[in-house]
């Protein structure tokens, strides 16, 4: 095994290789830093040109444009607060904040050191348990899987800490829009309302953006100053992002683990491990007070997982041609078209290709990283600007990135409509986390559920593995609890009479308007779900139930505590925000009147000379980049936008 | 080392590519190109996937790209356009709204896209007699299962007479349908668990012993099952066979010592053959979904003369030994099916007897407690 991997390792430095290799992180970077490409769009790009190359400098190509997209989207997570694929939205809580703190330099700089020594990391790992993972693999059942989803969904409990009842009910939410489409156990439609959109649920990428990017869009622009309140100290803030880091080794490689073990396990998507390291990094924290507002470790934790998983993502990808992620799927393809068949096969005839997989993954992480971190300061100076100029251009790359998913006109509708639900969440502080992760893993927790049942019936919850990962679980939920209760005792006992939403001293209760809004317009969502859901066979809804109880159950708890305990009436403002919110459906609107490069293009120049205020030739300019941007990225990626009555005119 | 020549093209192509994407940015957007008469071949070729990139239909496209258009008269370009969603559904009615019918605009379909027209599904807005067919590719698969069944095909088939056994299946209208049917017609009783999201991760549920038997088309059986049918770990049962010339099921070119489903049949019978409504819509969907299992179409009223030409290149690359040599990996021992023949097999199988389809909506509730 050693003579191949040290032959891989010769491959490796090829100029051929490297040159490919090179050619693909350039690549990945490129798409990585564009919000809402991931590594689908990139795969893309790149997968006409495989036919016919020699396969290990092919997969060399492939292999660094994997490696660096969790890399390089991190711009957009920290800098805009747009996540810039799927495995980088938990980046953002407190990437983000951070930027806006005028710490973007620190973020950035431990996000890629992090994300390097995590791809690293998972590359070793990889290295060697791809020929033994077989058994390991084949170990986790459906059974396993569901447990899986469920220990994901209890990092809800974890991250809406005091706020309990809020996090449940967001959650609920999040499962109940997570089954729209169709019913895996009986092939039942749900609440799709008859629309062919919603026949396969909502995609991804557009409630991420809905959920994240659109509140914080409307909030900077309501404050009109710059992404970051204080300056930033460029010269300090990054060696202080390395030194983060350092301090913070232990969490890293524990994050590197986690990420590259669930990355291994086919079926859950690599979205989940990001918010899986984030609660680990909240619970294990002893101070928590920052996250969310702020904290370095909520940067690392994601960032050294998200990396990890890409290289975990490849051992069921390469051992049984089943990909472990969005990205590994595609690969798969690339494999396929090179004339390569995964499977046993690429241990026992094609390990030295193998190998050339693994250590490109490693290299070109590095290469990846040290670009970025080159690139870090420079941008990371764009928070500096003004935010009106920046506004429309990350309005326009939105809107394409939310085009992306299916390339319909309701991926904007739907976007809208998330991002509505996003600024009334932001605005009472109920928990958009806790919303995403339900969205996320209500098909899977179905899914699996009904396939542990099929299969295995009631054995399937006595298997060692899955009472391995239910104790983790119950470890989660109450460790905190039993050891805080511990500790009270230990001082002098104060009663504790709020069991699990944690010993918040009474009166601080505080309830606005915009709560009310919620509450009711969640309730009436469930009785309309229920409404819809009432003739549906057992297996086919009792996830929609389950959905709307947790849904309905949770509110009822907040509403009772509100009413236990003395509340203090807040003011939340919501009128502007949703006046912002009106003027992006108006966009949507002229989008099918005027086609969509068009209205980008002249809803920039507007923005730009009424709004910004900017210099004519500046917005002229802009705009221009703007519609270039969009044609050519239509060219690139044979796009087809939708059209209306004068795009046809100008731009073919 | 040195790189050889024909990477070194690609790369330039690449990197030309991008280049010139990149610079049409400023120039596109007053160029307007093609406008040519009607039956001269396109420069331009867009060729709609309805799947995700890196899909079995869209690495089958990508695969068949370069042999069109090096073929053609004036090699020309033909860019892939991936529409995914709604499993092939969206895709296949964009088409049928937007495509060009200047010839310029090419759609490949799958049984996926094929079963939801055949069945009615409400979503479906486009129907396979507005297209032509240039090429179709046909496939095969074997249902195998567990050796803790039995030792030997035949007391595996025995025990399943027995008890029921399970079969991970993606969905109760995907390409499972006919060996669902075949294995009910044989008189198994087959629990579905539906919601595997590809026949990959069914044979992981196989795999895992959680499914009792399993299936897989072809080229999928000969790279991931052979290993585990030379380890013991998996006993073939049967192929589903082909379809012949004259529309009769034989044995499998790809698997010319396993029987097929009707020789099972017969074996179990007395020699009768199936007959019934559960027959006919097995002969159907296996026709549809794997004689015909993807499909190069074009709009119907393109010019007849271009689609001559396309199958023209189709049928000369088909011959050479060049394609043959390469397709070996991609396509198994099939040889793609040009022009009329296809035609002729997709009318027969598309039209589906209302009786029929009645008679599958109620056995699908009945034994898979699914509605469609």
């Amino acid at each position: 095994m050693i003579d191949v991997m040290l032959s891989s390792l010769s491959q490796l430095f090829t100029v051929s290789h490297l040159l490919f290799m090179t050619t693909g992180v350039l690549v990945g970077l490129v798409v990585g830093i564009i919000p809402g490409l991931g590594g689908i769009a990139g795969m893309s790009l790149l997968l006409p040109f495989l036919y016919g190359m020699e396969p290990s400098v092919a997969l060399g190509m492939l292999m660094g444009l994997v490696a660096v997209i969790p890399t390089g989207d991190t711009f957009a997570s920290v800098l805009l607060g747009i996540p810039g694929s799927s495995a980088s939205q938990a980046t953002v809580v407190d990437g983000f904040s951070l930027a806006k703190r005028g710490q973007a330099a620190r973020a950035l700089s431990s996000a890629f050191l992090s994300s390097m020594l995590g791809g690293l990391l998972g590359a070793v790992v990889l290295s060697a348990f791809i020929v033994v993972a077989r058994p390991l693999v084949l170990s986790f059942s459906s059974s396993e899987l569901f447990m899986l989803t469920l220990l994901g969904l209890s990092m809800v409990a974890v991250l809406s800490g005091k706020e309990l009842f809020k996090g449940l009910a967001a959650c609920g939410l999040g499962l109940l829009v997570g089954i729209i489409g169709m019913a895996p156990a009986t092939g039942e439609f749900r609440l799709n309302f008859g629309l062919d959109y919603l026949y396969d649920g909502l995609p991804l990428v557009v409630v991420g953006l809905g959920i994240f990017a659109l509140p914080e869009i409307v909030e900077l622009l309501l404050k009109r100053g710059a992404i970051s309140e204080s300056p930033c100290r460029l010269g300090e803030g990054w060696a202080r992002g390395l030194r983060d880091v350092r301090e913070q080794k232990g969490l890293v490689a524990r994050c590197a683990a986690i990420g590259s073990l669930v990355g291994t396990i086919p079926g859950l998507a690599g979205s989940v491990v990001d918010w899986m390291t984030y609660g680990h990094a909240v619970q294990s924290a002893r101070d928590k007070s920052q996250f969310g507002k702020g904290d370095i470790r909520g940067v690392i934790a994601p960032e050294s997982a998200n990396n990890a998983c890409a290289c975990g993502a490849m051992v069921p990808t390469l051992l049984f041609g089943v990909p472990g992620s969005g990205t590994a799927a595609i690969f798969l393809g690339g494999l396929l078209l090179l004339g390569l068949q995964p499977g046993v096969g690429m241990i026992e005839t094609h390990l030295d290709l193998t190998y050339t997989i693994i250590w490109s993954l490693a290299l070109a992480n590095v290469l990846g990283a040290a670009l970025c971190l080159v690139l870090a300061r420079p941008v990371a100076s764009l928070t500096r600007v003004r935010f009106t100029i920046l506004a429309p251009v990350i309005l326009v790359l939105i809107m394409f990135a939310a085009y992306q998913s299916t390339r319909s006109v309701a991926d904007l509708v739907a976007l809208g409509a998330i991002g509505a639900m996003g600024i009334l969440f932001k605005q009472a502080g109920w928990s958009r986390p806790a919303f995403l992760i339900g969205f996320v893993l209500a098909p899977g927790a179905e899914n699996y559920f009904y396939q542990a049942v099929q299969f295995q019936g009631t054995a399937a919850f006595s298997r060692p593995g899955v009472i391995i990962i239910g104790a983790l679980i119950v470890a989660i939920l109450f460790m905190p609890m039993l050891k805080r209760t511990w500790l009270n005792r230990r001082s002098v006992a104060s009663g504790t009479d709020e069991e699990t939403s944690g010993s918040e001293p009474s009166g601080t209760n505080s309830l606005g308007r915009v709560d009310l809004v919620i509450i009711t317009g969640m309730l009436l969502l469930a009785g309309v779900a229920l409404v819809d859901t009432w003739g549906l066979s057992l297996t086919g809804g009792i996830m929609p139930w389950l959905a709307i109880g947790i849904l309905v159950l949770s509110l009822v708890c907040e509403m009772a505590r509100n009413l236990m305990h003395p509340v203090t009436w807040v003011k939340q403002t919501i009128a502007v925000q949703l006046l912002w919110i009106g003027g992006f459906f108006l966009l949507i609107g002229a989008i099918l009147a005027l086609g969509f490069v068009l209205t980008a293009t002249l809803f920039s120049l507007l923005f730009l000379l009424l709004v910004a205020r900017v210099k004519p030739w500046i917005a002229t300019g802009m705009a221009m980049c703007i519609a270039g941007f969009l044609v050519g990225m239509g060219h690139i990626l044979t796009l087809t936008y939708p059209a209306g009555v004068l795009d046809p005119l100008l731009f073919q | 080392m040195h790189i050889p020549a024909f990477i070194a093209q690609r790369k330039f192509s690449l990197g030309v590519t991008l280049a010139i994407a990149m610079s049409a940015v400023a120039i596109s957007a007053t160029v307007s190109p093609q406008a040519q008469a009607s039956t001269e071949v396109p420069s331009q070729i867009k060729w709609t996937i309805p799947f995700g990139v890196g899909g079995g239909t869209d690495v089958w496209a990508r695969f068949f790209a370069p042999w069109f258009s090096q073929n053609l008269p004036d090699n020309p370009t033909v860019v892939i356009d991936n529409v995914p969603g709604g499993g092939s559904i969206n895709g296949a009615n964009i088409f049928s709204i937007r495509a060009s019918h200047k010839g310029d605009n090419w759609i490949g379909t799958s049984a996926s896209t094929q079963y939801p027209a055949m069945l009615g599904d409400p979503r479906v807005r486009y129907d396979y007699a507005d297209w032509t067919p240039i090429l179709a590719t046909p496939t095969g698969g074997v249902v195998y299962a567990q050796p803790r069944l039995g030792e030997s095909a035949d007391e595996v088939m025995a025990s399943m007479l027995k008890s029921p056994v399970k079969l991970a299946a993606q969905s109760p209208t995907g390409v499972e349908l006919p060996v669902l049917l075949a294995l009910d017609l044989l008189g198994v009783d087959v629990d579905a668990v539906f919601g595997m999201r590809s026949r990959g991760e069914g044979r992981l549920a196989f795999e895992r012993g959680e499914a009792d038997i399993d299936f897989q088309t072809t080229s999928a059986y000969l790279s991931s099952v052979q290993p585990l049918v030379e380890a013991g770990k998996a006993i073939p049962l049967f192929s589903l066979g082909i379809l012949d010339e004259q529309g009769d099921i034989v044995r499998d070119p790809a698997f010319p010592e396993l029987p097929t489903f009707l020789e099972v049949y017969a074996s179990l019978n007395d020699n009768q053959m199936p007959t019934g409504e559960a027959y006919t819509a097995y002969r159907k969907f296996f026709a549809s979904g794997y004689t015909l299992q993807k499909l190069v179409m074009v709009p119907k009223d393109a010019p007849q003369e271009l689609i001559d030409t396309y199958r023209e290149a189709a049928r000369e690359f088909v011959a050479s030994d060049a394609f043959k040599q390469e397709a070996q990996a991609q396509l198994g021992p099939y040889e793609p099916v040009i022009g009329e023949v296809v035609q002729r097999h997709l009318d027969e199988s598309m039209d589906l007897k209302d009786s029929t389809r009645e008679w599958l909506v109620n056995w699908l509730k009945t034994e898979h407690g699914a509605s469609i």
